[in-house]
């Protein structure tokens, strides 16, 4: 009896096809690994609606369409698609991959400090393998496993910034990925490690773009290692081209008082996924998930938060703030689980929603999840229009009504981007949003 | 400049204007008194074009032009300033920003070259120490943290950056202390010249002992009940509105 083939099947004939492409190669471990993924990700299939956390979120889509891998031709878009998401004058640590391999040409690693190491994945395969090895492979509870399994089998490279026992990082490690490619659709799978051990800090940036108008599909894993003590600011841009597929899933495990501060700006793609999973596996961990996603045309954005509280004495504060357009469609799903060990927990979550049209959505879904007594968790969310007084307002003092509607929409993300405490970021993100406004507002900024 | 003719205006369906005629001239200071209801706000926000609020009879020429077919915008770039009663709070945007746009757009709009940040501040300063007030006025985001009192300074330091040919001033006056009462008196008074006219809406005299107008109108239910100079104040502060009625009465009679 024959079945219908799954969504999923194109992409283990096309595993056997790369597998013996794909860095790594070599290593036992990997191939058991990748070999192991790819089952996982064909039993079990690209998350559906009837799975909670992806209730909003329909991959039919993505699924429809098979993504090739991607070629490594070069066609020198890269280059000029690149400049805009450069941080400027500021110094900086760049590693730059296109296509979803690392163009050493692009890049530029300044002197580190003793300890610190950035490189690519595919280097470190083949350089000190051993020493990624007891990263991955691990138990993966995350909402969206198959496609990580489906990023574990393909991933051919991303970044690894690697932190010695107290490194300090002064300036931020720029992570751009861009895709440039022509001539069918094409996936990527990035996948990032930052391991920082105790005592050691840093700030990272990744910077997601496209350059043309083709459909592409960016499926990238960030794990984040924490040690005790250890401070890590994690930053993202998410402008991929307008046709994009932008799944992105980020697992931060957080150990005994260390801090870890996210800011997620999303504005472009077709459809998008953010997906953060943040474990407080020690005591006193201070975590802050931040953000904004702004949407319009048909585009469809989800964020989805995951902070599970497992040890006494935790702090978690959440904010995403959205703008929401045209008929685009919005999804907030933030959830909060406070285990039994964790007392002492402190833990609070806002979503708040700009609707500019009557055709905008957004779902949001706060969720706590509370098995201890001694806690302190609240969320709220909320949707709104314009202040149609403070856009009477402004145009009473000659404004324009487009100009009056962008300052106000500024206005209601400008003190999530003031609080992203890397200023190179901050002004690279100002400049995003500035961007997507309507009008570009004169006489706004530090000016 | 102005000429309000037969005024008949509705807010969410109700009538609330119901023919009001006035003339101001360059130069002239005209009082709109009257009790709570009377329609003051609604002529102010007829005036401005706030949405909303629609001409049903009559008409309003500013300069000529007809206001009903232009935009708030374009009104304030014509030259028309509403001091609002209630100044409207703008989180996240900067209130130095916000005013130099604003002068900006003007500047454009009259042929007029834009200023930078240094000029404008420089210019805003002046005006700052023109009117005895304080700086903390452009340092924060739209009236964000003012007290109610420095919410009315900021709109007459507004009107004195903005330079309108016509003010428009919604009961600037209510809710200040004595002190304060005299700083926005004192900047009405440094604003008032021979091209500008000034409408002011109050519900007290007691403004008025400071910013004396040339005329006054009595406005209740809508309508110009009583016209007159500047004793007509008086004769209301003595009197009260309760003096309308008996007037109503005698008209009636």
């Amino acid at each position: 009896m024959t079945t219908e083939q799954t969504p999923g099947a194109p992409y283990l004939a096309q595993f056997a096809q790369v597998k013996a492409k794909l860095p790594g190669r070599r290593l036992s471990w990997l191939k058991d690994l990748r070999q192991g993924a790819i089952e996982r990700f064909v039993s079990l299939g690209f998350p559906t609606l009837k799975i909670e956390e992806w209730k909003y979120t329909s991959l039919s889509p993505l699924t429809k369409t098979v993504f090739g891998p991607a070629s490594q031709e070069a066609n020198g878009r890269a280059e000029e698609g690149l400049r805009r998401f450069l941080l400027g004058e500021q110094p900086c640590h760049r590693l730059v991959f296109v296509n979803g391999r690392h163009r050493p040409d692009l890049s530029h690693v300044g002197s580190l400090p003793a300890g610190v190491t950035i490189t690519s994945l595919a280097a470190m395969l083949e350089a000190e393998p051993e020493l990624l090895e007891p990263h991955f492979g691990g138990e993966d509870q995350s909402d969206g496993q198959a496609l990580v399994a489906l990023n574990t089998a393909f991933m051919a490279d991303g970044a690894v910034v690697k932190l010695a026992q107290g490194a300090a990082l002064e300036a931020p490690v720029h992570l751009i990925f861009l895709a440039t490619t022509q001539g069918g659709p094409a996936a990527h799978h990035p996948r990032n490690l930052i391991l920082a051990e105790p005592g050691s800090s840093a700030a990272i940036f990744e910077s997601y773009g496209g350059v043309g108008t083709e459909s592409y599909w960016t499926n990238v894993v960030t794990q984040v290692k924490a040690g005790r003590n250890a401070a890590i600011r994690h930053y993202k841009l998410q402008c991929e081209g307008a046709e994009a597929f932008h799944i992105a899933i980020t697992q931060a495990d957080l150990e005994s008082g260390s801090s870890y501060t996210s800011f997620v700006m999303s504005m472009g793609g077709r459809l998008s996924r953010n997906e953060i999973a943040a474990r407080l596996n020690g005591t006193g961990v201070d975590c802050r998930l931040n953000g904004v996603y702004l949407a319009r045309d048909r585009q469809h954005m989800d964020t989805s938060t995951r902070i599970e509280h497992a040890k006494p004495g935790g702090l978690s504060r959440e904010v995403y703030k959205g703008v929401i357009d045209g008929e685009a469609h919005a999804v907030f799903h933030g959830k909060i689980v406070v285990c039994p060990d964790a007392q002492k927990t402190d833990a609070h979550q806002l979503n708040e929603n700009l609707l500019l049209s009557e055709r905008a959505r957004i779902d949001t879904k706060p969720e706590l999840e509370i098995h201890a007594d001694d806690v302190k968790c609240s969320h709220g969310a909320n949707a709104g229009e314009l202040d149609s007084e403070a856009l009477f307002y402004l145009r009473t003092r000659g404004l324009e009504e487009e100009r009056a509607r962008s300052l106000l929409i500024e206005a209601f993300v400008a003190e999530m981007i003031d609080g992203v405490e890397t200023e190179a970021v901050r002004s690279n993100l100002r400049k995003f949003v500035s961007s997507w406004l309507p009008t570009v507002a004169n006489g706004k900024g530090a000016a | 400049m102005l000429e309000i003719k037969n005024l008949h205006a509705r807010v969410d369906g109700q009538q609330i204007l119901q023919g009001i005629d006035i003339s101001i001239k360059a130069g002239e200071v005209h009082a709109i008194m009257g009790p709570n209801g009377s329609g003051k706000s609604t002529l102010a926000f007829v005036l401005a074009g706030r949405e909303g609020y629609e001409i049903t009879q009559g008409e309003v020429l500013f300069e000529g032009r007809n206001l009903a077919e232009m935009k708030p915008e374009e009104r304030a770039r014509e030259g028309i300033f509403l001091a609002f009663q209630y100044p409207v709070e703008i989180p996240g945007v900067s209130g130095m920003n916000f005013l130099k746009s604003a002068l900006n757009v003007t500047r454009k709009y009259r042929g007029l070259s834009e200023l930078d940040a240094i000029e404008f501040l420089k210019l805003a300063r002046e005006k700052l120490k023109l009117l005895g007030m304080d700086e903390k006025l452009i340092q924060r985001a739209v009236n964000v943290g003012f007290s109610g009192g420095e919410k009315k300074r900021s709109e007459v330091f507004q009107m004195a950056v903005l330079e309108p040919k016509l003010a428009v001033l919604d009961e600037t006056d209510s809710g200040l202390d004595i002190d304060a009462l005299k700083i926005v008196a004192n900047g009405i008074n440094t604003l008032r010249n021979p091209d500008r006219a000034m409408l002011i809406i109050t519900h007290y005299q007691r403004l008025l002992n400071y910013v004396i107008p040339d005329k006054v109108h009595v406005l209740a239910e809508g309508r110009i009940v009583r016209s007159g100079g500047k004793e007509l104040a008086l004769e209301l502060e003595d009197k009260g509105y309760a003096m309308l009625d008996s007037a109503d009465a005698n008209a009636a009679a």
